[in-house]
C-alpha cells in the first residue's frame, strides 16, 4: 500500500537502510542511527511521502539483545501522511544499556513529549532534546519502569504507606462486609 | 471531636450520650462533600449527585472545593504514587470529624492496577470509612455506601466497612422480572 515510502527512502539512503519489511499494510525501515533524523525529515518533505502527521513514538526493549543483534533498544516512530493517506513505521536500534539517539523534535515539534515519556519509560536519551526530564513518573523515581529488567512488583512510594493495625484490609471475602443498620437489635430508632 | 465512639455509653455518660446521639443525628444529615475524582469513577459519582439519583436527598447536598469545608472525603478513582502526597495533604487539611469513602475498586484496593505507579487501595496512606465495590459501582450501590456511613455516624462507629451486596426485598426478583417483561414486550 506504501510501499513507495520504502522504495523512496532506498533511493535516497541506500546502505542506510538496514531492512524493511511489509506485512499487510504495514511498512517498516530500520534505519541507521545516524540516518535517523534525516530520514524523519525526508519523509516529512519528500513530495511524493509527505509524511506529515507524526503518530508517535516509542521503544521496545529486547533486554537479551547484544550490540552484535542489533543493540537492545529498539526506538520506533509512525509517521502519517494526511494527503497521501499512507502510513510508515521507521525503527533505529539503539546499543547498550545507556543508549542514545537523535531527537526528531527538529523536524516534528509534536515528538518533544513522546520522547520525554520514551526517556521516562526505557532510559533512551535524545541527544538535541531541549528539556529531556520525566514526564509521567516523578523526579524522585529510579530507574525505568518498562525496562524488562525493572522488577514488575517494585513501587517507590512518594508517601510512606500507614503502619499499625486495622480492623481489616482488603482483600475482602464476597461474603464480608457491614449491612446496613448494623446496630444492635435492641436500636429503639433513637439514633436515626 | 472525632471521639464520638460509644454512643451506647456506660453508666455515667447518660448526658454525653445523648448529646453524642444528637451530634450524630445532626452530622449524618448534613455532610458537605469533598469529591476527589480522578478517574473513570467519577462519571459515576456524577451521575449520583445529578438530580436522577439525586444525593442532595441525604443531605450530601453541597460540594466543598475547600478541604477546610468538607466533612466527607469522596476518594473517586485511581490513586497514583504521584497523586498520593496531593491525597494525604487534603486529608490532613480537612478538619474533624472527617470522613473518607473509597469509591470504586481502584480507591479501594488498587483494582487491577497492580504496577509501579498506582497506590494499592487509600487505606496505605489515609483511614478509610467505608469502601464502595464496583468498577465502577453503580450509582444504586454509591448511594447504599453513603447510606452505611450515614448509618455509621449515627452510630458513632469507625471501624472499616466495605459496602454489602444489596439484599433485594422478598419478591423483587419477581417484580423486576414482571417489568422486564412489560419492557420487552413489542407493540402490536
Amino acid at each position: 500500500m506504501a510501499k513507495i515510502l520504502l522504495e523512496r527512502l532506498k533511493a535516497k539512503f541506500g546502505d542506510g537502510v538496514l531492512e524493511t519489511s511489509s506485512f499487510r499494510g504495514d511498512e517498516v525501515a530500520v534505519l541507521k542511527p545516524e540516518f535517523w533524523k534525516d530520514a524523519a525529515r525526508f519523509l516529512r518533505d519528500d513530495s511524493a511521502c509527505q509524511c506529515d502527521y507524526f503518530v508517535d513514538l516509542s521503544a521496545v526493549d529486547f533486554p537479551d539483545r547484544t550490540d552484535e543483534e542489533g543493540g537492545r533498544f529498539e526506538v520506533y516512530c509512525i509517521l502519517h501522511s494526511i494527503a497521501k493517506k499512507h502510513r510508515i513505521r521507521i525503527k533505529v536500534r539503539a546499543l547498550g544499556t545507556d543508549p542514545e539517539v537523535d531527537s526528531l523534535i527538529g523536524v516534528y515539534e509534536g515528538a518533544n513529549w513522546q520522547e520525554r515519556e520514551c526517556f521516562d519509560m526505557f532510559g533512551v536519551k535524545f541527544r538535541g532534546h531541549p528539556d529531556l526530564r520525566r514526564i509521567l513518573m516523578y523526579p524522585e523515581f529510579q530507574g525505568h519502569p518498562l525496562r524488562k529488567d525493572y522488577p514488575a512488583n517494585k513501587t517507590q512510594p512518594l508517601v510512606p504507606y500507614r503502619e499499625g493495625t486495622f480492623d481489616k484490609l482488603g482483600p475482602f471475602l464476597a461474603d464480608e462486609g457491614m449491612p446496613l443498620n448494623r446496630a444492635p437489635v435492641t436500636d429503639t430508632g433513637e439514633n436515626r | 471531636m472525632g471521639d464520638v465512639t460509644n454512643i451506647q455509653g456506660g453508666e455515667s455518660g447518660f448526658f454525653t450520650t445523648k448529646l453524642d446521639s444528637l451530634l450524630g443525628w445532626a452530622r449524618k444529615y448534613s455532610l458537605f462533600q469533598y469529591p476527589f475524582a480522578t478517574a473513570c469513577c467519577g462519571m459515576e459519582f456524577f451521575a449520583t449527585a445529578a438530580p436522577k439519583y439525586d444525593l442532595a436527598r441525604f443531605g450530601a447536598e453541597a460540594p466543598r472545593f475547600s478541604p477546610r469545608q468538607s466533612d466527607v472525603l469522596w476518594v473517586v478513582g485511581t490513586i497514583s504514587q504521584r497523586q498520593a502526597p496531593v491525597l494525604k495533604r487534603i486529608y490532613e487539611q480537612m478538619l474533624e470529624p472527617k470522613w473518607v469513602i473509597a469509591f470504586g475498586t481502584c480507591a479501594s484496593c488498587g483494582g487491577f492496577y497492580d504496577n509501579y505507579a498506582t497506590v494499592p487501595g487509600i487505606d496505605k496512606l489515609i483511614p478509610c470509612d467505608v469502601y464502595i465495590p464496583g468498577c465502577p459501582p453503580r450509582p444504586e450501590a454509591v448511594l447504599d455506601g453513603l447510606m452505611l456511613l450515614m448509618d455509621k455516624i449515627g452510630r458513632g462507629d469507625r471501624t472499616p466497612a466495605v459496602l454489602k451486596n444489596t439484599q433485594l426485598p422478598e419478591g423483587a426478583p419477581e417484580h423486576l422480572e414482571k417489568l422486564h417483561q412489560i419492557r420487552m414486550k413489542q407493540p402490536e
